[in-house]
């Protein structure tokens, strides 16, 4: 019962806190045009906007709820720190508010390290970073091996929890009641689809037990953590190419170790075809293993993305409009394309589950002719 | 794909393979597996319910059959058993009136016989009773006559006449 | 960067497009004449259709 209660006050403080979230980003723009209309063009709005939404899309290593420009012009973040883990001749652990929001260069132990376009560099105490000619995008200094508990990874890390919270209950309700109860009744439909939309069909009766942990866990993760990516949270995990990377190299494992003599000769030799035929294949069908998994990785990681601009890109027209036709036209085409975005969530979640249960099918494919 | 590359975060994708591969072993002990086995459970529960149903029905399906078959005998049996009945109570009423047509007839006979043998000693009675009285009449008449010669002679006349007559 | 890389990326990108587009209507062309069988139509048209797309994204980011 007590426990009950406590998930509730988690539950209703995540709430608040999105909503008290919703309110500062509204103060943040409000911000970013005080800051534009004090005597600066429209093209420095422009240009705050298209720093909003990249800095949006970024990961970060601090917890940051809104920042704005106060009255006397300097920039106030709100939010909290997050540990920085670094590995540079041994493990190296400070609070990353040590670099003031990418402003200072922080001092640990007798190293300098320096946040650059969101990414720390080794630097002298003076905080130098050295260029390429032409090119200020990527410092030529050394780049420490980054552990560091940023953003993503806390949000990561929740939404694990979460997931494991509500999941487990759900299973603990099944030993009192064979009916689900609470928030199964809602969810033991989604896994019964999963289960017998994509799980069965694509893989078999006979295998598909075994691939059932990762195809409910990574159906379920996507979604909520592209569900969470849309609140005004914004804390976008999906759209880091890590993050789709290690999901689709975990796809491409599972696939290659379950493979079956079968999957093998498909791929190196391939039957009922001409012998110059198969060795041309070989290469082919082997890159095709690879691709696979690699157009997981981009499809997810391009959807996501993409949607997040144009909708932020959009929100942020409202204020360059000036009038009330423009602004009310952009706030009408971003609420449908946050609607079209909450389906895309769900749509990405799916497709990445099927065509991972359409590639675990194709490798425990028993032998049939062709 | 530069960009791609250079927003790689190694850190980003450590953590996720790590928390993800923990999430997903700790999901499948604790939540898909004991889910899916109540799940199942359930459903080969449904399934089995459905089955024991269906037989319950055809067993149902049998016993109504049989019972049908058991009335059916049992209204035949009962007719059978009315006719046989009603074939025993007529052929009682029959004999029954046989019977009595017979005693009947046989009483009527006795009677007849009886009427008959009375008759005859009422007659017997009649006729010695007569020959009694007509003695004493001719005794009287003999006592009376024979006081007189003439008279005595007509009689015997008479009487002789009489007696061829007779 | 002469941009060309940019054209190149659009042509697929339309490419992909039409290709998508064209599964799409033929997969609805499908479930009318066969509605039973919409369940493994939809399978096959998003699985054609997430090929496709593949290809386009692999244009968008080689460019």
């Amino acid at each position: 019962m007590r426990r009950k209660f406590s998930i509730k006050k988690i539950t209703l403080l995540l709430f608040l806190v999105s909503f008290v979230a919703v309110s500062q980003h509204h103060g943040d723009e409000a911000g970013h045009k005080e800051a534009t209309t004090q005597g600066t063009s429209e093209d420095a709005q422009k240009k705050s906007i298209k720093d909003y939404i990249n800095h949006h899309l970024l990961d970060s290593y601090d917890f940051g709820l809104y920042s704005y420009t106060n009255d006397e012009g300097e920039k106030v973040h709100v939010g909290f720190p997050l540990p920085v883990i670094l590995w540079d001749d041994g493990l190296k652990v400070f609070s990353s508010s040590k670099f003031h929001h990418g402003e200072e260069v922080a001092k640990v132990g007798d190293n300098y390290y320096k946040m650059y376009h969101n990414k720390i560099y080794k630097t002298d105490a003076e905080g130098t970073l050295n260029f390429e000619e032409g090119d200020h995008e990527h410092p030529t200094n050394v780049k420490p091996l980054d552990f560091s508990i940023t953003k993503n990874v806390v949000f990561i890390f929740l939404v694990s929890l979460l997931m494991f919270i509500v999941f487990s209950r759900m299973a603990k309700s099944y030993k009192k009641n064979p009916m689900p109860k609470g928030a199964g009744r809602f969810l033991e439909p989604i896994i019964l689809f999963i289960r017998d939309d994509i799980a069965i069909p694509n893989i078999g009766k006979k295998h598909y037990k075994k691939y059932m942990g990762f195809l409910l866990t990574v159906f379920f993760f996507i979604w909520i953590i592209n569900l969470l990516g849309l609140t005004p949270l914004g804390v976008n995990v999906t759209n880091n190419i890590a993050v789709t990377f290690a999901l689709a190299l975990i796809t491409y494992l599972i696939t290659t170790f379950t493979a079956n003599k079968n999957y093998w000769g498909h791929i190196f030799w391939m039957p009922g075809v001409p012998w110059p035929m198969k060795i041309i294949l070989a290469p082919i069908e082997l890159l095709g293993t690879i691709i696979k998994p690699f157009s997981l990785m981009i499809r997810l990681y391009a959807n996501i993305t993409a949607g997040h601009i144009v909708l932020m890109s959009i929100i942020g027209l409202m204020f360059l409009f000036k009038n009330w036709l423009g602004s009310s036209l952009s706030f009408g085409l971003a609420f449908a394309l946050a609607l079209l975005e909450l389906l895309v969530a769900a749509l990405q979640a799916y497709i990445f589950t099927m065509l991972s249960a359409l590639y675990f099918g194709s490798a425990v494919e028993e032998h049939h002719d062709h | 794909m530069e960009k791609l590359i250079s927003e790689f975060s190694f850190g980003l994708f450590f953590w996720q393979l790590f928390l993800f591969v923990g999430l997903v072993l700790l999901l499948w002990k604790f939540a898909w597996k004991p889910i899916l086995e109540a799940v199942n459970s359930r459903e080969d529960g449904i399934k089995d319910a459905l089955a024991s149903a269906e037989n319950a029905k055809k067993e149902m399906q049998n016993l109504q059959a049989d019972n049908e078959k058991l009335l059916k005998e049992a209204r035949a049996e009962r007719e059978a058993m009315l006719k046989e009945a009603r074939e025993i109570k007529e052929k009682m009423i029959a004999d029954a009136k046989e019977e009595a047509q017979a005693q009947a007839g046989k009483m009527i006979a006795q009677a007849e016989e009886s009427i008959r043998s009375e008759k005859q000693a009422a007659l017997a009675e009649l006729k010695n009773q007569v020959a009694t009285i007509s003695v004493e009449i001719a005794e009287k008449v003999v006592h009376g006559e024979l006081e007189d010669k003439k008279k005595q002679l007509s009689l015997v006349d008479k009487m002789l006449n009489d007696v061829t007559l007779n | 960067m002469t941009g060309l890389n940019f054209i190149g990326a659009g042509l697929i990108v339309i490419g992909a497009g039409l290709g998508i587009g064209k599964i799409g209507g033929s997969a609805m062309d499908a479930i009318a004449r066969q509605p039973e069988a919409s369940g493994k139509i939809q399978t096959a048209m998003l699985i054609a259709a997430a090929l496709i797309e593949g290809i386009g994204f692999a244009a968008l980011f080689a460019a």
